[in-house]
């Protein structure tokens, strides 16, 4: 176990385009952190080079106290499962997972393999399946024997590819628990590589954002989605994505295509001699003025529009709400689409509704949304001029103190359990 | 594919016989011929008038007439072609894992010049070829059959198995050495026992292009010292200066082909999928 700190890592392939650039990154001992980005940002490529298997063309990457730039993957004592698993083909299960330890000639005697290695397989549930081939397996089992491998040995920290993307939705959601669960336990240092926004938030204590092999900014989920520094993560972060609307600054007041708004009090002052903003609205902050009480609807604006699509999915409803954008701003907004992989279709706000609103098709709604969650971004740099340093701190010393608390208590337990390594895999099997 | 209707299996048997009796009758023919006896070759029946081992007797019996030549050409075929196979299959498995793998200037360049190598007509190497032998020693030996079957088996060596690992995931190595193994153990311990297949079938490849030549071994050869099997042939001469050895060359003919149809039935569906597939998938 060991922290890892890159410092200014900068990737450049033979044709001089820089994978990665200038990517600082401190990850504390035992901290899960995921880095995530659209496709081609250089999340793998980044952690390819944690691991040894991708040079680095300048920068320092340490783990622990070492700087281990030169060192062959070997000689990393890390343990990082691959997308397609890497499972070898020729050995049984059982071999699969010993191979680690095998490798390792005259550390481990027959018996201590054994142990290892049923350990794991109790962990992760792989014990009847131990004399089959890997070709045998389903999918999820795969996942697991590749996770089995990862685990047999005291890897100084865990490196995890995009390890969910070949599972199906159902299994997909039981493997994330899984993994969360196995890291909390044994409190290993984890860099988990993915695309999916689901994985990030709830995987992460912390979580890096990447776009073009540039860090935009790190924090806690919480903290990058009411938080986010500037548009490229506002609109990475959240499903349905932000809705981006263009804003003409009227004195104390915003003109949206929908109606005027008072301008939030976090980004007076900041936007003097601005004529032009972009406007970020969450879909989940807008609500179906018909359901709300008087009290709340009289605390935010309310408008009126015409609902194009309707999208109702149980728990919600989506409503699609067609809006001419600002020449002006178009041109960003459409870049920004296509740096997180959109096809730039038409300009659309989604909003979620509660599911027992009445929004139907091509009916008019009238909306409500509070003002003051409005996030306003800068038409030019994109960023965020409603940024709370302070608030983004305070959400990240919370959710620090929530890890250390989950930690210790993982700790707490395995102490209590000290001896008993059979019950810790009764509980497990238990808790799935 | 789904079933054939009753025509379509009609028009399918008769399309497998026409092909099955074209491409066995030869063979059939020289089985048959084989068995005959020598006044019975110029019948013109198809099957011999009575059956006879006479010929085989003649390459194989303790006092046939051609069993010295047949034997020790026998010996020197599988020799040869065992060791020239050996060494073309450690040099290929080497090169193409470097074609595959390995990102250094020239790969290409091996490639194109292997493929040149082998469409080169051996025929028109084969007399410089021979002086220089005869210069330097090498014409007459079985080193000197080795060295030009290696430019045969090489270039179609490399290319099938550059193929072969191309198709193995490169994150299977990866992964070992993340495990803790040096390079060579990765290739030791997770490459080759999956290229195996592949290595096989090339083996066999290379095998059956060795034990099948004939140019190089008529031409650079003049005794028993290194005379492969097709060329020994030529020599057979019948019982007297009158008698053709149709008889003889037939049996050994059959003799020879018997490993070739052996090592293909044992090991059809290890070529098969080693041809056509690598050995993983998903």
């Amino acid at each position: 176990m060991a922290s890892i700190t890159l410092t200014d890592i900068v990737k450049k392939y033979g044709d001089g385009y820089p994978a990665v650039n200038g990517v600082s990154l401190d990850i504390k001992d035992g901290e899960f952190v995921i880095l995530v980005g659209p496709s081609g940002c250089g999340k793998s490529t980044l952690l390819r080079m944690i691991v040894g298997l991708e040079d680095i063309t300048s920068g320092e990457l340490r783990i622990g106290d070492e700087v281990v730039n030169e060192r062959a993957p070997r000689d990393r004592h890390l343990a990082m499962v691959f997308q397609n698993y890497a499972l070898y083909p020729h050995l049984t299960v059982y071999e699969n997972i010993a191979f680690p330890l095998r490798l390792q000639k005259g550390k481990y005697t027959e018996e201590q393999i054994k142990d290892n290695v049923e350990y794991a397989a109790d962990t992760l549930e792989l014990r009847e399946h131990l004399d089959r081939k890997p070709a045998n397996l389903s999918g999820g089992q795969r996942q697991r024997v590749a996770m089995g491998r990862a685990i047999v040995r005291d890897a100084r920290a865990f490196l995890f590819d995009e390890p969910l993307s070949n599972l199906d939705a159902k299994l997909r959601g039981q493997m994330r628990t899984e993994i969360a669960r196995m890291q909390r336990r044994l409190g290993t240092t984890t860099v988990y590589v993915t695309h999916d926004q689901t994985e990030a938030m709830t995987l992460g204590d912390r979580v890096a954002v990447l776009r073009k092999g540039e860090l935009q900014q790190v924090a806690s989920p919480r903290a990058l989605y009411e938080q986010p520094v500037n548009l490229f993560v506002a609109g990475f972060i959240g499903s349905p994505p932000m809705n981006f609307l263009p804003g003409e600054v009227h004195g104390d007041s915003l003109r949206l295509p929908f109606g005027d708004v008072p301008i939030p009090e976090t980004a007076r002052g900041r936007l003097d001699g601005r004529e032009l903003v972009i406007v970020g609205l969450r879909p989940e902050h807008v609500e179906d003025a018909r359901v709300l009480d008087e009290d709340k609807r009289a605390k935010g604006a309310t408008f009126s529009a015409e609902v194009d699509v309707v999208e109702w999915l149980g728990a919600e409803l989506y409503a699609y709400i067609p809006f001419e954008t600002h020449a002006d701003v178009a041109q960003k907004l459409e870049e920004l689409d296509r740096d997180l992989d959109g096809e730039g279709m038409r300009t659309q706000m989604i909003v979620s509704l509660g599911s027992e609103s009445r929004v139907r098709d091509g009916s008019s709604a009238e909306l409500w949304f509070d003002p003051r969650r409005l996030l306003i971004f800068d038409p030019e740099s994109g960023e965020n001029l409603t940024y709370d340093d302070d608030a983004a701190r305070r959400i990240d010393a919370e959710t620090e103190e929530d890890r250390r608390a989950a930690l210790e208590r993982a700790h707490r337990d395995a102490e209590k359990q000290g001896n008993g390594e059979a019950s810790a895999a009764g509980r497990h099997r238990q808790a799935s | 594919m789904g079933a054939l209707s009753g025509k379509q299996k009609v028009a399918w048997a008769a399309i497998t016989i026409a092909v099955l009796l074209y491409a066995l009758f030869p063979v059939a023919s020289i089985i048959a011929t084989s068995f005959k006896l020598p006044s019975d070759l110029s019948s013109g029946t198809f099957l011999p008038t009575t059956w006879s081992w006479t010929n085989y007797e003649e390459i194989l019996g303790p006092d046939g007439s051609a069993q010295e030549l047949f034997l020790s050409s026998l010996r020197n075929s599988i020799g040869i072609s065992l060791i020239a196979t050996a060494i073309s299959c450690v040099l290929a498995t080497l090169a193409a894992y470097a074609i595959a793998r390995l990102d250094f200037p020239g790969r290409k360049l091996i490639l194109t010049t292997a493929l040149g190598v082998s469409i080169f007509p051996v025929i028109s190497i084969v007399t410089p070829l021979f002086n220089l032998w005869r210069n330097i020693g090498l014409y007459d030996t079985w080193a000197g059959l080795i060295i030009p079957y290696l430019s045969l088996t090489l270039p179609i060596s490399i290319w099938t198995l550059t193929a072969f690992f191309r198709q193995i995931p490169w994150e299977l190595e990866q992964a070992a050495q993340v495990d803790g193994a040096t390079t060579w153990q990765a290739f030791r311990k997770a490459i080759v026992p999956l290229a195996a297949p592949g290595v096989f079938t090339t083996a066999l490849i290379a095998f059956f292009i060795a034990w099948n030549d004939f140019v190089y071994g008529i031409s650079l050869t003049s005794t028993e010292a290194a005379r492969p099997v097709p060329a020994a042939l030529a020599f057979f001469s019948g019982a007297s200066q009158f008698e053709d050895p149709t008889g003889a060359i037939s049996a050994a003919a059959v003799v020879v082909t018997i490993p070739v149809v052996v090592l293909v039935l044992l090991f059809q569906r290890q070529i098969v999928s080693g041809l056509t597939q690598g050995a993983v998938k998903g």
